[in-house]
């Protein structure tokens, strides 16, 4: 077992590897593997130790494929780790190809009879009698198929010297106060455990040892996260249409506002939900809500992107606010609903027709898809204007630990809204007139109750009175406005992430997910003692510090999640001058960017 | 706000308030008709401007929103999807009272989608749709509510049938639709104040020829068509529900429905006996108007029983727009907690 995080290499002792190893379980979706996986991550979690967890899953209810990646490191790295340490094949149809993906030394944990064993003689194969083991669990046919998923734990629980005691928490989180369902599996955790106690002879490194390192920690999806972002922002109109892989945002949001939302008094909740009959619809409805003054939002993935096209161009050139999440997946149509990509970038950013640009927020982890949740209903309301929040598959459906999340410190800004005494006031107003430099404007809210607060909403064609015009200098006016605008966002939008190492020649930029990977893939590259700076951008438009950074590193890597190099194009867009010496790291297979392919790229780069 | 005119409607307003900026629509157009009618009916039942919000997609009719109602906000969105904006509206703040002004590409083409789901979830508002059969802006393509057989200004004869959007909308469910005519103000204002009275989604289908491109000989959408075959169902007049009067009427000659806020729409009866309350016989009233080649106008369906979306979102009656933060950011005890949940 070779790993070059540091401080890892004490750990690997007499043959043994604590705390470092990934978990592959192969199993059918719709056969009930995922509370098992679960359980087996929580609980190993709740004895301290680093865990992530990802599903790799068909777009399919029942029959197909799934697989469940537990990464366990020590040292917290929570990327996608390519090799698989322990693999658990529950599925015959996968079987022999899953097998074959291990390397010499592995573990397979498998039913005896898909005689795995046939098919890869050096590694080291654990045989179990799943059939028989169910049948001790129940007499049912379908609760045994589902307790086989159980017996699997409690194998490898034994295996890797799990404490029972957090297994036992880990169930009775999961079947929430099911006294019937917690009997059940954990008596099926109970035979797995003593039929591998008394049959297996371990002989391979792997195991856990308690540590104190996720102690105070939690246990979230990006979705969920977002969903709480949304949630304390006060969202007031949500509008969406259901699609893999952003549904789960909206539908984890209704179920915290049912427990958060309800008016005290009146007992009626503080928003609505809607779902709508199509994308058109729901960004029509976001922009509806928003325009009469409501935090609105809508959750999508690109499919949906590409639908709100027009409407999204209407926001920016009406500018109305709105939040668009949209949670990437691959392509179009049937395919790779399921898997994740970042390559919605640029039509995000310029999404619509007739000189778009959008303000972008990139969350690159639960933690920021909670605080960029919460920003971008701010950032509507600021620049009156479609917010994108751009989140992935991989950070939006995966577990991911995380320290809790802090309530936020700033009040609820609603942006230059005039009232009616405000209007009275000032005498009137102009819905498109930049009266105070920044290129944002003043509006009303209909039902404001003053003669001079009513003004007409209409696409690009309006004066700074908001009154119908086809005359070129109108138009001109109101795109610079627009663009002033934009670059008055620059200084409002987070700012990139940057750790600057003395000495590095190199400086690596990255967005999103691909966090976790390049974190760790730099410390692979300092192990080899390749220095590199890094900068996360959390945000477009670009701000200065991006300029700073490149300016400042002789070779600059920019890693995209898409095969279009789209941030780095966008970069070399943004600073033509240094267009040579970006250079692009992409992967693209639908699958989460990992530490190794990062550090690969850049050493073959770097020999030439 | 004191102005020098002497109040006029109930509320002190004066017609000039109600008006908006000038029509840039054809002379003649039968749209502005219906502006027309439609800035006498918020004038008589003195709603207040401040309190309307006017919504169009895109045609000649959508443009129609600028030209009442000055001192109402108004949004012109894209084409075809008004009833996803007037949606979102209206979960904003179920206080407005929302007019929406479609036309016949709007709705009964790339429209049809979102004008079926308004109705299906009987969002409160008025929804007109300014009926001339054809693509006015873009000048003069049949539209999809083109009567099979009408003919083009270039002479072309439509070969495919029409969509009815009352039949639809009845089928849809719809609470209140109803049939008129640009060039019957009368009936035409009361149907608007009736709808202006109604909760849920009210549907007009007014015919409003298009003079330029549907005015001609062989058009089935003219003025000179729909003039001779408008056969209205009843003649239709409105009591407001502050105007408590009562008319005597010859016995069984007047049918009253209650609108949801007290006002009443009576139906006194034609030679036709006609209940506008019954689904069944409105779909097949209309079914038998198009094989007679007949143009039925009227109150064709009312239901006051279905809930409105507002009722059905179960929001309370503060607008969900202007909620403060108190009501909206839940406390930090609630966030402790959730975090807890997730160790």
């Amino acid at each position: 077992m070779k790993t070059l995080a540091e401080g890892s290499k004490e750990m690997v002792e007499k043959g043994r590897v604590v705390n470092d190893f990934s978990i592959h379980v192969a199993t059918v979706n719709g056969s009930g593997s995922q509370s098992s996986n679960s359980v087996l991550m929580r609980s190993i979690f709740q004895m301290g130790i680093p865990v992530s967890g990802k599903n790799l899953f068909p777009s399919n209810i029942a029959g197909l494929p799934t697989w469940f990646t537990i990464r366990v490191n020590k040292d917290g790295y929570i990327a996608r780790k390519q090799e698989i340490d322990i693999l658990v094949a529950m599925n015959p149809q996968t079987g022999i190809e899953d097998v074959k993906s291990l390397s010499p030394g592995a573990v397979c944990v498998s039913p005896i009879e898909m005689k795995l064993d046939a098919v890869r003689s050096d590694v080291r194969h654990y045989q179990v009698p799943f059939g028989e083991l169910a049948g001790k669990a129940s007499d049912n046919l379908k609760l045994k198929k589902l307790l086989t998923n159980m017996i699997y734990v409690g194998v490898v629980a034994d295996l890797l010297n799990i404490d029972h005691k957090q297994i036992e928490e880990a169930i009775a989180k999961q079947f929430e106060g099911k006294t019937k369902a917690i009997d059940l599996n954990l008596n099926a955790v109970k035979i797995g455990r003593e039929w591998s106690k008394e049959n297996i002879k371990k002989e391979d490194p792997f195991q856990v040892e308690p540590m104190n390192k996720t102690q105070g920690k939690i246990i979230i999806d990006g979705n969920a996260a977002a969903a709480l972002g949304c949630m304390y922002a006060g969202v007031t109109v949500v509008a969406w249409y259901p699609i893999t892989p952003s549904s789960s945002l909206t539908e984890q949001l209704i179920d915290y506002m049912k427990d958060h939302r309800m008016d005290p008094e009146t007992k009626k909740p503080t928003f609505a939900v809607i779902q709508a009959e199509d994308e058109l619809a729901a960004i029509g409805m976001a922009l509806g809500a928003g325009w009469a003054g409501a935090r609105s939002m809508t959750s999508t993935s690109g499919p949906g992107i590409s639908l709100m096209a027009e409407f999204t161009g209407f926001g920016y050139f009406t500018e109305i606010p709105t939040v668009i999440f949209d949670v990437q997946r691959v392509g179009p149509s049937t395919g790779l609903p399921t898997r994740t990509s970042q390559a919605d970038l640029i039509s995000a950013h310029y999404l619509s027709h007739g000189d778009t640009k959008h303000i972008v927020l990139l969350p690159g982890s639960v933690t920021e898809c909670y605080e960029f949740g919460m920003e971008a209903f701010e950032l509507a309301e600021k620049f009156q204007t479609p917010i994108f929040v751009l989140s992935d598959l991989d950070l939006g459906m995966n577990n991911w630990m995380s320290d809790p999340f802090a309530y936020p410190t700033k009040p609820i800004n609603r942006g230059k809204v005039l009232n009616a005494a405000e209007l009275e006031k000032l005498g009137g107003f102009e819905r498109y007139k930049d009266v105070d430099g920044d290129g944002i404007p003043y509006r009303t809210l209909p039902g404001t109750d003053h003669p001079a607060a009513a003004y007409f909403t209409r696409g690009s064609g309006h004066t700074e009175k908001a009154t119908y015009t086809e005359k070129p200098e109108d138009y001109k006016n109101l795109m610079d406005r627009l663009e002033k605008k934009f670059n008055t966002a620059r200084q409002f939008v987070p700012a990139p992430i940057v750790e600057t190492v003395k000495g590095a020649k190199i400086g690596i930029i990255a967005f999103g997910s691909s966090d976790f990977a390049v974190q760790e893939s730099r410390d692979q590259l300092k192990a080899m003692d390749i220095q590199t700076s890094y900068l996360r951008v959390r945000a477009l438009p670009f701000t200065k510090e991006l300029k700073q950074f490149v300016d400042a590193h002789e070779h600059i890597y920019v890693v995209d999640q898409n095969r279009d190099a789209q941030l780095r194009e966008l970069i070399r867009t943004e600073l033509p001058e240094h267009a040579l010496k970006i250079q692009s790291i992409r992967h693209y297979d639908g699958l989460p960017l990992y530490a190794n392919f990062v550090t690969d790229a850049i050493c073959a780069q770097e020999k030439k | 706000m004191v102005t020098s005119t002497p109040p006029n409607n109930r509320i002190g307003l004066t017609l000039a308030d109600y008006k908006g900026s000038p029509s840039t629509l054809c002379d003649g157009c039968g749209h502005d008709a219906i502006t027309s009618q439609i800035i006498k009916a918020f004038y008589d039942l003195g709603i207040n401007p401040h309190q309307v919000a006017k919504l169009s997609g895109i045609g000649c009719s959508s443009k129609t929103p600028a030209y009442f109602l000055n001192r109402a906000h108004g949004f012109n969105s894209v084409h075809g999807r008004m009833p996803s904006v007037a949606t979102g509206v209206s979960m904003a703040n179920h206080t407005l009272k929302l007019i929406g002004v479609s036309g016949d590409g709007d709705t009964a083409s790339i429209g049809l989608g979102q004008f079926c789901h308004l109705i299906r979830r009987n969002v409160p508002m008025i929804y007109i749709v300014e009926n001339n059969g054809v693509y006015g802006l873009t000048k003069g393509q049949f539209s999809a509510t083109a009567d099979l057989g009408s003919k083009a200004k270039s002479g072309v004869l439509n070969e495919l049938p029409p969509i009815d959007l009352c039949g639809l909308a009845i089928e849809l469910g719809c609470s209140f639709v109803g049939r008129s005519f640009a060039g019957d103000p009368k009936q035409l204002v009361a149907l608007l104040k009736a709808a202006a009275s109604h909760n849920g989604t009210a549907v007009l289908d007014v015919i409003s020829p298009c003079v330029t491109f549907n005015n001609h000989e062989g058009s089935t959408k003219s003025y000179k068509y729909a003039k001779e075959m408008e056969t209205p169902l009843h003649e239709l007049g409105f009591i407001p529900f502050y105007e408590q009067i009562s008319v005597d009427y010859e016995a069984g000659s007047v049918q009253e429905v209650e609108l949801h806020d007290g006002s009443k729409i009576t139906l006194k009866k034609t030679e036709r006996d006609y209940d506008p309350t019954n689904a069944v016989n409105a779909m097949s009233t209309i079914k038998k108007a198009h094989q007679d080649k007949q143009f039925l106008t009227g109150l064709l369906y009312i239901n006051e029983q279905v809930e409105d979306f507002t009722t059905i979102m179960h929001v309370g009656d503060e607008p969900l727009a202007t909620l403060p933060e108190s009501k909206i950011r839940p406390s930090k005890e609630s966030l402790t907690e959730i975090m807890n949940s997730l160790m």
